[in-house]
């Protein structure tokens, strides 16, 4: 289990963040390392004056998906955002920034969520990666 | 025997992965050696709890199901 679990985060919408979030908080109960690397909208739902908006579904949801989801929601399911945190707080869970990315929205660190460890380039994450799966979300 | 059971965590209701998250928070709280009861109603629990002992090393020593609650008992390793 030494091996960290790499996910690249693209997509912006909440059910594809809230499944990478069950991801990332499964792997780390698991004490598995997850090296999260946030890149285009998913980077642009981890604004600080975003992150607790409603982001929208991807568009195979359709009306069923979307009343799915708000059932899920209604009975107290905890979102992405909060299972990230519950995740982080069993640590070993890093959360980047891509810098492209950041150039792109125009944003400066302080613009982020605080549950953002840091800005890095695409470099970086591959290091860190080593030799463990890399999942594009 | 009774076994003895140092805390009770109630994560009925909670979905999939936080009743396993909760679990792994709460356990690190207890003693080695000592016991951790868990309910959940999540349905993929029995699997993954069962999972999560082996990958960890926390010893699951008894799991039942009561209508749509399961049971587990977790020994810390």
């Amino acid at each position: 289990m030494d091996e960290p679990l790499n996910l690249v985060l693209f997509s912006g919408t909440d059910d594809k963040l809230q499944a990478a979030a069950v991801l990332t908080a499964g792997a780390a109960a698991l004490g598995k390392p997850v090296n999260v690397f946030l890149q285009y909208w998913a980077l642009d739902a981890f604004r600080a004056d975003r992150i607790g908006r409603d982001h929208g579904l991807a568009p195979e949801a359709g009306a069923a998906g979307r009343a799915a989801v708000d059932g899920l929601r209604a009975a107290g399911q905890a979102s992405w955002a909060e299972t990230l945190r519950q995740a982080k707080e069993l640590g070993g869970v890093d959360i980047e920034a891509c810098s492209l990315s950041m150039d792109l929205l125009h944003l400066a660190p302080a613009d982020l969520d605080p549950l953002v460890d840091g800005v890095e380039g695409v470099t970086a994450f591959y290091l860190n990666a080593g030799e463990g799966q890399v999942v594009f979300i | 025997m009774t076994l003895q059971i140092t805390q009770t965590l109630d994560a009925r209701g909670l979905s999939c992965p936080m009743p396993i998250v909760k679990t792994a928070q709460a356990i690190k709280t207890i003693a080695s050696g000592s016991l951790i009861e868990v309910l959940a109603t999540d349905p993929g629990s029995v699997k993954d709890f069962a999972a999560w002992s082996r990958t960890t090393g926390n010893e699951l020593v008894e799991q039942t199901t009561d209508g749509g609650v399961f049971r587990f008992v977790l020994r810390r390793k």
